[in-house]
């Protein structure tokens, strides 16, 4: 029974809060590769990106709330978000076309891109709280939990409730349907192979007749789509604020290199690397060893290898690791 | 004089700026501004070595800002009996059991050959020894930070005088840069930057939680300054009489004995501030003529010029038998320092630290616009960089409130949207510096003063 006490024990407090955070790092990750792989330049508007196409589905959440529209049971965002996603694709086209088009034509390196990609970055902030404000923003709605911790304690007679967040589920369920379309698109349809041979060499595949914008187009829409699903996804599990949404391009930036940069499985797979990795370190093991250990073994510490407050130096650690050791990535991108 | 022409119109284009603020809004505004942008044109200094003579990216700049202000505490702190009574003993040793670490590191890396067990035994080692650390210091920093908590919880420092905390900051830096160059500076540029701002965010980290050493989020308050204070500035002779002396003409129109008394009160009060702000430019211009003196000689020199050819043309400065390894950390660690040294000077002027306060779109990225807008390569480039782009972060709230009401003057005040754009005010700072550095990257991309060599 104690047992079973400590496996749910470790599924409410690491595995569950994990994987739906691996996820949305995950989504993040794979729009740093894709626009890495494909357009070449690592992009520090990133956080800044989601939490734009993150605004929009606030503002289309808030507009449907007023309408009266909801979705019952599934939070109002989730109706919002294919209209945040329009208008985000419509502000990185726009931004393409003012400033990285001209980059692009002129063949400049991805050091040059990078510092402009700061300036959308500053104006994407300024842009986000000018409309939104500075502030913490909540739009959840609908039901919160599908299992509460006391309803899963009095059904099962554990002592270790499990509380399953209705986020948790629709974040999770969400990336595995958007992942698995997006490597069908990859590497079934025409498009992706040739966004992937764009992507290995990029003169080759332009000898071979495939249109360069339309590479660019489709990278920008399906980057649209990740960053703004990603960003919603993030928002509804905790909350939206612009300032979190910058800081979190730094694990989103680690969960990349770790798997590969611009390679986007080695993306997905990262995501949760850098997840599991921050929260497996810091969390506090007392009561699993309380619950696994006889009792004259019991922990006197909290068995915790590194507080909660360098939550975010693992993963950067993780990453400085990985850069010294094996540049490529684990999972084999790019060498860099 | 000629060829000059441009650096003296921007310069003084810029001065024209600051005086203005000066005479509209107030002496102590344009004073305080204007010592921002020294510190600033120092870190910019620091960056434009990196990045202007060497071609290298260091989006660590907040993290070496922070141990030069770290370095500030350290200095200036008296240090706090009680709590080394307490745990400096723990301290102490787990500091000992470090250097243990780092030598055995040294003599497996030695001794053995390059191979996976090597590897694992190095990472081994590593994870064993900060478990170790990890545990023998626990109680110590529980002890040491449970020393009157709302006061101290801190070791302290060494209590000497602040200003010897710029050249230690510099030590600090240049030592972190140090161990980053090791590490990262074999990586592609914008891994380069990607790796340098997530080591500083892991700085940032550990400053903020490891309170024995620095504090925390709780702040040091009340840091000692080489400057004297205003209170006592108030009562002191000589400067009543200097103020005096200064607005004769304004005092000798009131008639009244008690109103002209009232009235060099006053001037006395603010004539303090003011003072205090011209004693820490004096201290900063000092530095910062030192520093430019120090960058232009190197700039010219046969080591400027093999940095030019290291930057240029890696490969073949690499084929005629310079050290590129070597001389990319020697500049990582000396553009590193003199950050360190403006992280310092901030220190000193506010005469606190607020680990909190240190975040990457203030302390890097800014800094990074500096750099480029100003003009890499070029050192009277980057510090003309540091006055523009301080100067407008701080003005673009008053110029864009301006600007607001200029063009929304026919509508009413009530209006939601005028409203809400008023309310918003704050946030055209990052809008005005984000179209400012893709317009100098787009139609100026060398900066507003680009970089000119001249071969005497």
């Amino acid at each position: 029974m104690d047992f079973v006490n400590a496996i749910i024990l470790l599924l409410n407090y690491i595995f569950i809060p994990a994987l739906t955070y691996g996820s949305q790092l995950a989504l993040g990750a794979i729009f740093v590769t894709l626009i890495y792989g494909i357009l070449r330049f690592a992009n520090f508007a990133t956080g800044d990106m989601m939490s734009f196409g993150t605004m929009m589905t606030i503002l289309f959440t808030w507009y449907f709330q007023s309408l009266g529209v909801s979705l019952g049971v599934l939070p109002t965002a989730l109706l919002a978000i294919p209209f945040g996603i329009i208008f985000m694709i419509f502000y990185m086209l726009l931004i393409d076309k003012f400033v990285f088009k001209y980059y692009r034509n002129q063949k400049s390196p991805p050091v040059q891109f990078a510092m402009v990609s700061i300036g959308v970055m500053f104006v994407t902030q300024a842009v986000v709280r000018i409309i939104i404000g500075p502030g913490d923003r909540r739009f959840f709605d609908g039901e919160k939990f599908i299992i509460k911790a006391r309803e899963f304690k009095e059904m099962t007679g554990l002592n270790e409730g499990l509380a399953l967040k209705s986020t948790q589920v629709i974040t999770i369920f969400v990336t595995i349907v958007l992942v698995s379309l997006l490597f069908w698109f990859l590497n079934r349809t025409k498009t992706g192979k040739s966004m992937k041979a764009y992507s290995d060499n990029e003169d080759l595949a332009l000898l071979s007749g495939i249109d360069p914008k339309k590479i660019v187009l489709v990278t920008w829409v399906i980057a649209g789509i990740l960053a703004t699903i990603g960003g919603a996804l993030y928002g509804l599990d905790k909350s939206f604020k612009p300032f979190t949404y910058f800081n979190n391009m730094l694990p989103i930036f680690a969960a990349a290199i770790v798997g590969g940069i611009g390679n986007p499985f080695g993306a997905f797979l990262g995501g949760y690397v850098i997840a599991f990795s921050e929260i497996l370190l810091t969390y506090a093991y007392k009561k699993f060893f309380m619950y696994i250990l006889p009792e004259s073994m019991e922990p006197s510490s909290l068995v915790q290898l590194l507080s909660t407050d360098y939550k975010f130096a693992v993963s950067f650690s993780i990453l400085v690791i990985v850069l010294i050791y094996r540049p490529s990535g684990i999972f084999k991108g790019k060498v860099l | 004089m000629r060829k000059n022409l441009n650096v003296i119109a921007a310069y003084s284009v810029m001065m024209v700026l600051i005086l203005m603020v000066g005479i509209f809004q107030s002496w102590n505004i344009a004073l305080s501004i204007f010592n921002l942008c020294l510190i600033s044109a120092v870190m910019t200094m620091g960056a434009n070595i990196q990045w202007g003579y060497a071609g290298l990216i260091n989006f660590g700049i907040m993290g070496y800002t922070a141990l030069g202000g770290l370095a500030a505490v350290l200095i200036s702190v008296d240090p706090v009996q009680e709590a080394w009574r307490a745990g400096g003993f723990d301290i102490i040793m787990s500091l000992w059991l470090i250097v243990v670490m780092v030598l055995v590191i040294r003599f497996v890396l030695k001794r053995f050959e390059k191979s996976n067990i090597r590897t694992y035994s190095i990472a081994a080692i590593i994870i064993s020894g900060i478990l170790l650390i990890r545990f023998s210091a626990e109680p110590g920093i529980e002890a040491i930070e449970a020393v009157d908590p709302a006061k101290t919880g801190f070791l302290g420092g060494f209590g000497l005088p602040i200003i010897f905390s710029w050249i230690v900051g510099a030590l600090f830096a240049g030592g972190l840069a140090f161990i980053v160059g090791k590490v990262a500076l074999g990586l592609r540029a914008d891994y380069l930057a990607i790796a340098t701002l997530l080591i500083s965010e892991i700085v940032i980290a550990i400053i903020k939680h490891e309170d024995w050493l620095t504090r925390g989020v709780k702040n040091v308050i009340g840091l000692k300054r080489p400057a004297p204070y205003e209170v006592d500035l108030q009562t002191t002779d000589w400067f009543i009489k200097l103020v005096e002396k200064f607005n004769s003409g304004k005092l000798s129109v009131i008639e009244n004995l008690a109103d002209r008394q009232a009235a060099l009160n006053q001037l006395v009060i603010e004539g303090s501030s003011v003072f205090v702000k011209l004693c820490y430019s004096g201290l900063f211009l000092v530095v910062v003529i030192i520093l430019l003196i120090l960058t232009q000689k190197a700039l010219y020199s046969p080591w400027g010029r093999m940095m030019r050819a290291i930057r240029d043309n890696e490969e073949a400065a690499n084929a005629m038998g310079k050290n590129v390894v070597k001389q990319h950390l020697l500049i990582f660690i000396l553009g590193s320092a003199i950050v360190g040294i403006a992280g310092a000077m901030l220190v000193t002027q506010d005469g606190l630290f607020t680990p909190g306060s240190y975040r990457p779109m203030r302390y890097t990225f800014l800094i990074w616009v500096m750099v480029i807008v100003g003009g890499s390569g070029n050192n009277f480039g980057a510090i003309l960089g540091g006055f523009v782009v301080w100067f407008l972060w701080i003005e673009a709230a008053p110029i864009s409130l301006f600007l607001i009401n200029f063009f929304t003057a026919g509508i009413p005040e009530t209006n939601a949207l005028k409203a809400h754009l008023i309310e918003s005010v704050p946030y055209f700072r990052f809008l005005l510096m984000g179209l400012g550095l893709l317009f100098i990257m787009r139609y100026r991309p060398k900066g507003i003063l680009p970089e000119k060599i001249e071969i005497k």
